[in-house]
């Protein structure tokens, strides 16, 4: 007899566990039950129960002379965040994530056309690894190293005079608002460092974006007249969007909140994250802190609902 | 005129001949076919033609002007995609208009010409939709309406009909056909079906390892195939050693026998005849089909279904008319 034969038409259940997993392909919906509920309490309670209760706190106000929290419902701690000194923590912070995740996509692109279009074998494993590489090292250590590479006696400053260019650094530097004594205490370098740091969660998503857009469609927009610029803003552009609004949430959101780097590579002045952590321990003041937390939620939720009005999920 | 003119190209990816000294010449307004399995340069032959590739030798003219070296949007050829290639975030409408409004025509004007070409392929009033809305059949006509909005004075056509099932290739065949035949544009058409090429084309090269096997009509393809490859690969010939050749009065060359051609029987005074042993028998509606085994050989007859089936293992002789065997041009 063959081995097939042998084998009985309906097999019986084996085992206690076996029997389980019958239960469970009979009832789909209990397996996913069961599959969601051990992460949806920790999503539900630990993860947005914390934020509710931060949004929570923006709405109570802070009496100045105790220094107490005065539990009542008040818009005034939103108030405090238009006054000049708040609002420009505000909008230097906008400011700088609006310019990092610009700056962020102009370089990530090519990139990331390379990888999706051109690297093969062992070139793709090579774009990954120096990707990815980066994320592997301490994010601590990454900073205090563009702290010196940017310093006045770093290696970027013995380039340019070694190229006989200090005359451009200095130039720059010169420059009102975005110069400063040397590179490392300017807001060029707090731009230049966070655009390093972010960089992968830019070129990711819009490499990942261009690997599912078919070559024929390139092909079928040149057949139809297309010019490569034409071809780029009206095939290639639109259907690589979605994965470049996706890496610049990473990379905007991660500049609005960010604290580090602006305070150890940059001018003195403040940015939304440093403001948080000094309202929260410092002053002590809670509910300020909670209100300035809550300006990058909601600039990504106005910045999620303009992309999604300007049709850019449409691909998806 | 000629609109399209191969002379002797290639082309050749490394060590791999794609494409290898290919000779053509395309009537203006002709609907040509190239024929052949996957991998025998076909598809590659129509990158050319389009653009997306250069040759690596010899000389393509379209219409007269040398197309080596000029990029597909500079071309007045347009295709119509294998799996149709529609731009999935654009709507049906603007999917149309797309050539014309890469030339600069203007929003009105090129709208409704897209809405005019939408017509012409039966979908008027699907504009608005999104190509994952339609089905299979609709995006191919959507694919064509873009391809002719165009006016292009060559329409490549890569397999289009490839992934539709049978009775819509049968109807879009026709509609096909008959659109070509009133626009009078130039038609090239890639396809692996035989059949397909048979009743479309005006004239077929049968392609096969990179090379043009034959180049003729339909009628010449299918009757008088001047290789053992395009005996096998259009229709289901029998394709005869020369020996066995020999053994019924013949030179003793390769020749190819059509198995509609083959009777039961002694047949007429100057018909040929062989006798065999019948090794299997298959119904295929109209007609049935038997297999039969002489001096070694397996032959396909092609009976009408009305007469008498002989049984497995019986003997039979089959006979044929003196000219329906065709010598092939290969010696043994």
């Amino acid at each position: 007899m063959s081995v097939v034969a042998e084998n009985p038409i309906l097999a019986r259940r084996t085992s206690t566990f076996g029997r389980l997993s019958d239960y469970f392909w009979l009832n789909p919906k209990l397996f996913l039950l069961m599959l969601l509920a051990p992460p949806l309490p920790w999503l539900g309670i630990i993860y947005l129960g914390s934020l509710f209760a931060l949004l929570l706190q923006s709405f109570f106000s802070i009496d100045e002379f105790s220094g107490l929290i005065n539990y009542e419902f008040t818009l005034d701690t939103y108030r405090q965040l238009l006054i000049p000194a708040n609002f420009d923590i505000i909008l230097r912070t906008v400011i700088m994530a609006a310019l990092v995740t610009l700056a962020s996509a102009l370089i990530a692109f090519p990139i990331a056309y390379y990888a999706a279009r051109y690297a093969r074998g062992k070139w793709k494993a090579l774009f990954y690894l120096a990707v990815m590489l980066p994320l592997w090292s301490s994010y601590l250590v990454k900073v205090y190293a563009w702290k010196l590479i940017l310093a006045k006696e770093g290696i970027l400053n013995w380039g340019f005079a070694k190229l006989h260019l200090t005359w451009l650094l200095d130039a720059w530097l010169a420059l009102p608002v975005v110069g400063g004594n040397s590179l490392s205490i300017s807001y060029t370098g707090t731009f230049i460092v966070f655009v390093y740091v972010w960089m992968p969660f830019m070129i990711l998503p819009i490499q990942a974006a261009l690997e599912r857009v078919p070559v024929n469609l390139i092909e079928a927009s040149a057949d139809l007249g297309g010019n490569p610029g034409q071809t780029f803003r009206h095939v290639l552009f639109p259907l690589a969007l979605p994965g470049i609004i996706a890496g610049s949430i990473f990379t905007f959101s991660l500049t609005l909140g960010d604290y580090i780097i602006p305070q150890i590579i940059g001018s003195s002045r403040l940015f939304i994250g440093q403001a948080v952590y000094a309202q929260q321990g410092t002053a002590g003041n809670i509910p300020l802190a909670a209100a300035f937390t809550v300006v990058p939620i909601v600039i990504m939720g106005f910045y999620l609902w303009m992309a999604k009005k300007r049709g850019a999920f449409d691909a998806l | 005129m000629t609109a399209v003119l191969f002379e002797n190209v290639s082309r050749h990816f490394g060590a791999v001949r794609a494409v290898d000294s290919v000779n053509l010449a395309i009537a203006e307004g002709e609907f040509f076919a190239m024929l052949g399995p996957s991998g025998s340069g076909k598809t590659t032959c129509l990158r050319l033609m389009a653009g997306f590739e250069q040759p690596t030798g010899g000389h393509i003219e379209i219409f007269g002007e040398t197309a080596e070296g000029v990029p597909p949007y500079r071309r007045n050829v347009n295709t119509v995609f294998q799996d149709y290639a529609l731009f999935p975030h654009l709507s049906i409408l603007e999917n149309v208009a797309y050539g014309l409004m890469v030339r600069g025509i203007a929003k009105a004007e090129r709208l409704k010409a897209a809405e005019n070409a939408l017509a012409m392929v039966k979908l008027p009033g699907y504009g608005s939709r999104r190509p994952g809305q339609l089905s299979g059949g609709q995006r191919q006509r959507v694919a064509l309406a873009r391809a002719l909005v165009n006016r292009p004075r060559v329409l490549l056509l890569d397999e289009p009909l490839g992934a539709l099932d049978l009775k819509l290739r049968e109807q879009m065949q026709e509609e096909l056909k008959a659109l070509q035949k009133s626009l009078g544009i130039t038609f090239v058409f890639v396809t692996h079906d035989q059949g397909e090429a048979l009743s479309m084309a005006d004239r077929i090269a049968v392609f096969n390892e990179g090379r043009v096997q034959q180049l003729g009509t339909p009628e010449d393809v299918y009757k008088r195939p001047q290789t053992r490859f395009v005996a096998d690969f259009v229709g289901s010939s029998n394709v005869l050693a020369p020996s066995f050749v020999h053994s019924l009065g013949y030179p003793a060359r390769y020749a190819s026998l059509r198995p509609e051609a083959l009777a039961l029987g002694e047949g007429g005074s100057n018909a040929r005849r062989f006798s065999g042993t019948v090794v299997a028998t298959s119904f295929l509606g109209a007609t049935n089909r038997l297999t039969v085994e002489a001096a070694g050989t397996r032959i396909a007859a092609m009976l009408p279904a009305s007469a008498a089936v002989p049984p497995q293992g019986t003997g039979v002789t089959l006979s044929f008319a003196a000219e329906d065997l065709h010598l092939m041009d290969e010696a043994a």
